[in-house]
């Protein structure tokens, strides 16, 4: 940081962007921990939402504090992942379902069972 | 006006997004914006299907801060059940959400809910629109959850898409 601006600013935005890199490190911490594939679709989220919203938080209060002006446009970033996301995150749930229900395999372990299709004569 | 604006609200949101992305309110800026949000909807008219009826857009502002909550509450209990100790690791499942909610619009926005919202993840919708397949991170009361889901999200969605 450049030094030049309080320290009312600059320790909330230093906790934000800690806070951040936390729900970060866990989401990695859970892809790592967890075993069945669907259950490590959900760390990840804390990723791009809590995480996401901390730096984006940090970066608005940051800056705004520099340009003396509400800088309010990061928040596109939110919009714009909240946005990207869900396309992501279904094409991978699809792609899993599939191919399990086409190819079997799976961990066999409690849990992670797949269940029958909605649709039948999709698969 | 109508064949000129075929969607008037996703011209106002490009216009705005344009101008908010530039960060600058010149007139080239504004041309430039007026240019996207007339352009913009009018070619990918054919790509959408259904047009968005919104309604109540009360019930949509009460929609979002409530999605905003329940972001905030599914982290805490995605990172509690992640760091959790070994024997206290939430077992994940699917379950088969019933669904009333018809439009096609109205389910888009759904599907967003669900991504975005850590702890479920949209995994399957029947062909008829009648049930969703949702993974659940935590599956120690399902039956809360999915009527949650019904009386949170889909309630208010078919309110303002129907």
């Amino acid at each position: 940081m450049s030094g030049n601006l309080a320290w009312w600013i600059e320790i909330p935005v230093a906790l934000l962007l800690v806070l951040s890199g936390l729900f970060a490190l866990a989401a990695g911490v859970g892809v790592v921990r967890f075993k069945t594939f669907f259950q490590r679709m959900h760390p990840p989220a804390l990723a791009y939402s809590f995480a996401a919203w901390c730096v984006t938080l940090a970066s608005i209060v940051y800056f705004s504090a520099q340009d003396d002006k509400l800088a309010l446009r990061s928040w596109l970033i939110i919009i714009f992942l909240s946005l990207t996301v869900p396309v992501t995150t279904i094409l991978l749930a699809r792609t899993e379902l599939f191919r399990r229900r086409t190819a079997g395999g799976g961990s066999g372990r409690s849990g992670d069972e797949i269940p029958p299709a909605l649709n039948q004569e999709l698969i | 006006m109508r064949r000129l604006f075929p969607s008037p609200l996703l011209s106002l949101a490009l216009v705005a997004l344009w101008l908010l992305l530039n960060n600058s309110f010149g007139l080239g800026q504004w041309l430039m914006a007026l240019l996207l949000g007339w352009l913009v909807p009018w070619l990918t008219h054919s790509l959408r299907p259904t047009p968005v009826r919104f309604s109540h857009p009360w019930v949509a502002l009460r929609l979002f801060f409530q999605v905003g909550r329940d972001v905030l509450v599914w982290n805490w209990r995605v990172l509690k059940g992640t760091v959790a100790p070994a024997d206290k690791v939430p077992q994940g499942g699917f379950v088969v959400v019933p669904l009333d909610l018809r439009d096609p619009n109205g389910l888009a926005v759904l599907a967003a809910i669900m991504c975005v919202i850590p702890g479920t993840i949209w995994s399957e919708l029947a062909l008829d629109r009648s049930a969703l397949l949702v993974h659940m991170f935590d599956m120690d009361d399902a039956q809360a959850e999915i009527d949650l889901i019904k009386h949170r999200y889909e309630r208010p969605l078919m309110e303002i898409f129907e």
